[in-house]
């Protein structure tokens, strides 16, 4: 029993960052931008939020940092894209370039040092429950960031008015402006809310996944919150579960090797990709099929007429 | 998305001296990592290295570097970049750098190039390694002292023979004081990747192993260990400071003298393809020191460091193949081609060699 709960809280702890990322990705995306940077912003979260709980001592504050560090990079993302106009492919890509190599040299004198870590949550009476209790009441605090964090956005984009907006936004920006609602704006919002996201994400590598900072220690993951956002068509609770998915699928093939039983590896490291194509082959199979699925404008820059 | 950063590093008084007309003709060395020099493991030593080459050599040398260089056919261009800003003596550091370098060494006959752990040379290309196996007995001695479960986690990236050697060197050393001890062996197909390693490190000792060894790079593991009150091993610097009370000791890599030695010879003109495995007898492989152990298992592990500094090696017969077919005679000691070739474990390695 004991095994199953330790296997249990390390998938929550590996699919945690991915939910986080993946999460603020899906709004940026249902707002009709397409962020390739998520890679570039968590890896600045990662290292900010290192270095402010190592500076101050208080890991607290570097989830604060990590936040704001993603947060602010991709403000960058935004202005270039949304006031400038550039193509986002190419802008996302080159801010996660940016934002790994720029991690790498702030965080030279941080290479090393052991920094802060979150303490997990611990109720008197309630986590020492057995097999639930450390399940629900004794997990790092980002864990149940990242469960409210997926009820708020799915409450946010389908029970409000301003959920409603930013997603017809995404399906139409020049139906949505003609409308008179100001599409540059919620963009920017949106962005700069994925890039907080990002960012906290990152904090959780650096201040309670592993307590440390080491470039490019993100190796990768941003990258699976982007396919995880396509593999989920665009749905948070299919995020929540696509990210609980990968993480169980990684942790178990560590399992079984531990086991004794040969597993590839090497393919279920790719699982999270290939699972991702194998979606894009079925949604885009069926005309009906897109364009209830994915946000019809995402990835096309918009420049409002005057 | 592989990024390719570039840092050249010169320091202030060549700077000023490059400026000077009369300023001697500067050697360039240069070097090309696989991680980030930031890993604080097997990269990061190599950095040092290259900085004790620009403390003991000064003036007279200008040093280069490109870090996050993937292996395999990418890393040609890395070379090819570096032999045509005028680098003259270069060292790749990994073992998926040989090919790549061996092919560029043909290009540029007047550049000598140098490889870590590889075992393809030519007339302008050398190879060095470091006896890390040295090491990983002794580890596997203390595991074995130490373990009360008798199974120990192995975290392992690549199936080259440099981790296979070190796999059934660890076994051998522990198989010498515990017959019966096991080792769970995990393989994260990367060098690099710490949030893996943390989940590797817990998936091994929730399946009930209590020492952690590892083959990657990165301080992760032997946080877990620290955390969970278990003990574990640092890998290529002293990790001591993230893991206290966990670390028993750790194989540090201490490039430095090898690098000063080589582009030494280079200035000098005496520069000759090499093929150099040094080991702990050398100093380029070092023991961090031994902690969290009573004094009966430190005095073991200093008797087996001074056994091998006067000549010993691990791998001295008899031992038998994982299937149990002889492989060394009585006192027979394995080659170093063999070794440097390793494709097989030995006998107690509880794990299928992945292909």
């Amino acid at each position: 029993m004991d095994i199953t709960v330790n296997i249990l809280l390390t998938i929550a702890t590996a699919a945690t960052p991915l939910l986080i990322a993946a999460i603020g990705e899906l709004v940026v995306e249902r707002s009709g931008v397409l962020n390739l940077g998520v890679e570039g912003m968590m890896i600045m979260g990662a290292v900010g939020g290192f270095g402010a709980g190592y500076l101050t001592g208080s890991p607290w504050i570097g989830l604060l940092a990590a936040i704001a560090l993603g947060a602010v990079f991709s403000l960058l993302f935004a202005v270039m894209t949304l006031s400038l106009a550039t193509n986002q492919v190419a802008t996302g890509l080159s801010l996660t370039l940016l934002g790994l190599g720029l991690s790498g040299m702030m965080g030279t004198s941080f290479v090393g040092q052991p920094g802060a870590r979150l303490p997990n949550l611990d109720i008197p009476g309630l986590t020492a429950i057995p097999v639930v209790g450390r399940l629900l009441f004794g997990q790092d605090p980002i864990f149940y960031i990242s469960i409210a964090l997926t009820a708020a956005v799915m409450w946010f984009l389908f029970k409000t008015r301003t959920g409603l907006t930013l997603r017809s936004i995404g399906d139409s920006h020049t139906s949505a402006h003609a409308l008179g609602i100001h599409v540059i704006r919620y963009r920017y919002l949106a962005v700069i809310f994925g890039g907080a996201c990002a960012g906290l994400a990152g904090g959780h590598l650096s201040l309670v996944y592993t307590p440390q900072w080491v470039e490019n220690m993100t190796a990768g993951r941003g990258w699976i919150a982007l396919a995880l956002v396509v593999f989920a068509s665009w749905r948070p609770w299919r995020v929540l579960a696509g990210a609980y998915i990968f993480g169980a699928v990684w942790i178990g093939q560590l399992h079984a090797q531990a086991f004794g039983i040969p597993v590839p590896s090497q393919l279920l490291s790719s699982l999270p990709y290939l699972a991702t194509i194998v979606v894009l082959v079925l949604i885009s199979r069926n005309k009906r099929l897109t364009m209830m699925n994915t946000p019809a404008s995402l990835g096309q820059p918009f420049v409002p007429d005057r | 998305m592989k990024k390719l950063l570039i840092a050249l590093v010169t320091t202030a008084a060549a700077l000023s001296l490059a400026a000077t007309a009369e300023a001697q003709e500067k050697l360039k060395a240069c070097w090309v990592y696989t991680g980030p020099i930031g890993d604080f493991g097997y990269s990061y030593q190599h950095d040092q290295g290259r900085l004790d080459v620009e403390k003991a050599l000064g003036d007279k040398v200008e040093t280069a570097y490109l870090e996050n260089v993937s292996e395999g056919p990418d890393a040609d261009r890395a070379f090819e970049r570096l032999a045509r800003e005028g680098c003259k003596i270069i060292f790749g550091t990994s073992f998926g750098f040989m090919d790549p370098e061996v092919k560029v060494a043909k290009k540029f006959p007047d550049v000598m190039f140098e490889h870590a752990t590889g075992y393809k040379t030519s007339d302008n290309l050398g190879i060095y390694n470091a006896r890390f196996y040295e090491g990983r007995y002794i580890l596997g001695q203390i595991a074995a002292k130490q373990s009360k479960s008798g199974v120990a986690g192995y975290i392992v990236s690549f199936p080259i023979p440099e981790v296979v050697m070190g796999i059934n060197s660890f076994m051998l050393g522990a198989q010498s004081i515990n017959p019966d001890f096991k080792a769970k062996i995990v393989w994260v197909n990367s060098w690099f990747d710490p949030g893996k390693e943390a989940d590797a490190a817990k998936a091994l000792f929730d399946q009930g192993a209590d020492i952690i060894v590892q083959h990657t790079d990165s301080t992760a593991a032997l946080q877990v260990a620290e955390e969970r009150g278990l003990q574990g091993f640092g890998q290529s610097s002293d990790m001591i400071k993230f893991a206290p009370k966990a670390q028993l000791t750790s194989i540090v890599d201490d490039w430095g003298p090898y690098y000063v030695s080589r582009v030494k010879a280079a200035l000098d003109g005496t520069w000759k393809p090499g093929n150099v495995w040094l080991g702990i007898k050398d100093g380029a492989v070092k023991m961090a020191a031994y902690t969290n152990m009573p004094d009966d298992v430190k005095a073991m592990a200093q008797a087996t460091e001074k056994k091998i500094v006067d000549g010993w090696n691990p791998f001295t017969g008899p031992i038998a193949k994982q299937d149990g077919t002889p492989w060394l005679k009585e006192g027979e000691v394995a080659d170093d081609g063999t070794l440097l070739g390793m494709n097989f474990y030995v006998k107690g390695v509880d794990d299928k060699l992945p292909q």
